[in-house]
């Protein structure tokens, strides 16, 4: 499969050419919701932030998704009041070598008048972005994400697994795989920490998930939904055991946090719950805040496991949906890219889905658009979190070259 | 109908078709007649389990009994807990009533 990147002025390559349009609080948002629509184009998406407080995470989080590889534009839509630092995300944006353009909807003449305006901006940005050179790009240059959302009992025994040889292939190839949500890897700390290319990353791997079991507990819930429970699932560590799959088998060579780009190839965990005491309330709302965490650690593309049958998509990196469970396909078969839930009725084994979703990653990497992607499915949330930096045990050496 | 042993340590099995009371299900080379209807997914005790027993799943702890189950009985939230955090449905949220 021959890939045809998109080069970006900062040398990343993407899969896409995204324009995106960023509400920076949601008094902004109608507005730049407005401009997406008039301008009635599949690579054109919505993201933002609605807060008006600031939040340096929210801020590392825009930054990092405005600079991404699948993205060659950006229409910045502040109201005017808000805290979000505008300057420094278009400044990040523009340094990158992006074109970014800001509209102030209160020094634009209101509603009416900054639609108008962003629809020309949209279209002068897209004008820029569609002259990106297109350059062969190599599966080592991919950065893949994976989540599970709707899980059941069926998803640890099919897809989960599935995606893990892909990880296998991928991570072989030279690719950065990243797996996350530690609050569902509560109970698998001890076998993850013994895939650690160090001890001492080891004991930062059994340290992150020990902070997601105790925040998880101050919130009174796991990352553990009522329909995990009608799918079979009794409890949070075997709901983690069945996720831990989606991690295949190679050594983990490092952790990230939001915003944190992987230096390498290889098996990266994405530590998603936030540092310190417990604010802001529960680490990742819904699955779509992981998926944009993904995105924001440079994932070109996500795989998404779901039992119960999730239907979403995302902005700016296409997801690829793997169903677990059979009955589940039958009913959401025009949702999904995968039926992994054939293993369950003895159409297929673990190996042959893994080697189906490693061509189907190359497919979309190459351009060919995911079912949820030609459904239009572009969500995207972020909401306030805090962290630390990751410690000096969390990364890998950068490669020599 | 034949169910799913993911580990040889396990003392559970899985689902991979839904089965109903009093249909026959071979566990461990065994015929045994099942006690009720479980669906697709879910666990079934792959022998007699006592309270307090740990339940292994791929071969982990996946949490420990809370009741006693017979071999080939549903193991769910009616009969086992986590060892970690507390698992909830929507009635117990409260929100689904």
């Amino acid at each position: 499969m021959n890939i045809q990147g998109y080069l970006r002025a900062d040398g990343r390559k993407g899969i896409r050419n995204v324009v995106a349009v960023a509400y920076l609080v949601e008094c902004a948002h109608h507005v730049a919701r407005a401009i997406v629509t008039k301008s009635d184009d599949p690579d054109v998406h919505l993201i933002g932030f609605p807060g008006c407080y600031p939040n340096a995470y929210a801020l590392k989080v825009m930054q990092a998704i405005g600079t991404h590889p699948n993205i060659g534009g950006v229409l910045l839509i502040s109201l005017g009041c808000e805290s979000f630092n505008r300057e420094a995300l278009r400044a990040a944006i523009a340094a990158s070598g992006r074109p970014v353009e800001t509209l102030v909807i209160q020094e634009s003449g209101g509603t009416a008048e900054t639609i108008r305006k962003g629809v020309e901006a949209v279209a002068r940005l897209k004008a820029v972005a569609d002259q990106t050179q297109r350059v062969p790009m190599d599966v080592s240059e991919l950065v893949i994400g994976t989540i599970c959302g709707g899980s059941d009992g069926t998803s640890g025994i099919t897809a989960n697994p599935a995606v893990g040889r892909a990880f296998d292939r991928l991570g072989a190839a030279g690719a950065a795989c990243v797996f996350e949500e530690t609050g569902e890897l509560v109970g698998c700390e001890k076998i993850m920490a013994d895939r650690a290319i160090t001890p001492e990353l080891g004991e930062e791997l059994e340290a992150s998930v020990r902070k997601a079991e105790a925040y998880y507990t101050v919130m009174g819930y796991g990352s553990f939904a009522p329909g995990n429970a009608e799918g079979g699932l009794t409890t949070q560590e075997e709901k983690s055991m069945g996720a831990y799959s989606k991690s295949g088998s190679a050594p983990i060579v490092g952790i990230l946090k939001p915003g944190d780009l992987p230096p390498t190839g290889g098996l990266y965990l994405l530590d998603v719950v936030p540092d310190g005491e417990v604010r802001f309330g529960f680490p990742n709302i819904s699955d779509n805040a992981e998926i944009v965490e993904l995105i924001a650690c440079g994932a070109h593309l996500t795989l998404f496991t779901t039992g119960r049958g999730s239907v979403v998509g995302s902005a700016v990196s296409p997801v690829i949906k793997v169903c677990a469970n059979p009955e589940t396909y039958r009913k959401l078969s025009g949702d999904m890219d995968v039926d992994a839930g054939r293993i369950m009725e003895g159409r297929g084994t673990l190996d042959e889905v893994g080697d189906e979703i490693f061509g189907l990653v190359l497919s979309v990497a190459g351009g060919q658009r995911t079912v949820s992607e030609a459904l239009g499915h572009q969500e995207f949330i972020l909401t306030y979190k805090a962290f630390d930096p990751i410690g000096p045990a969390c990364l890998p050496l950068r490669r020599a070259s | 109908m034949k169910p799913i042993l993911l580990h040889p340590d396990d003392n559970v099995l899985v689902l991979a078709e839904p089965i109903r009371a009093g249909q026959t299900i071979e566990i461990d080379g065994a015929a045994l007649v099942a006690p009720g209807d479980v669906a697709v997914g879910h666990k079934i005790a792959r022998r007699a389990l006592e309270v307090g027993e740990k339940i292994l799943k791929y071969g982990a702890p996946i949490g420990s009994m809370t009741a006693k189950a017979a071999a080939g009985a549903h193991v769910h939230m009616h009969n086992m807990k986590s060892d970690y955090i507390a698992s909830h449905t929507r009635l117990a949220t409260g929100e689904g009533q």
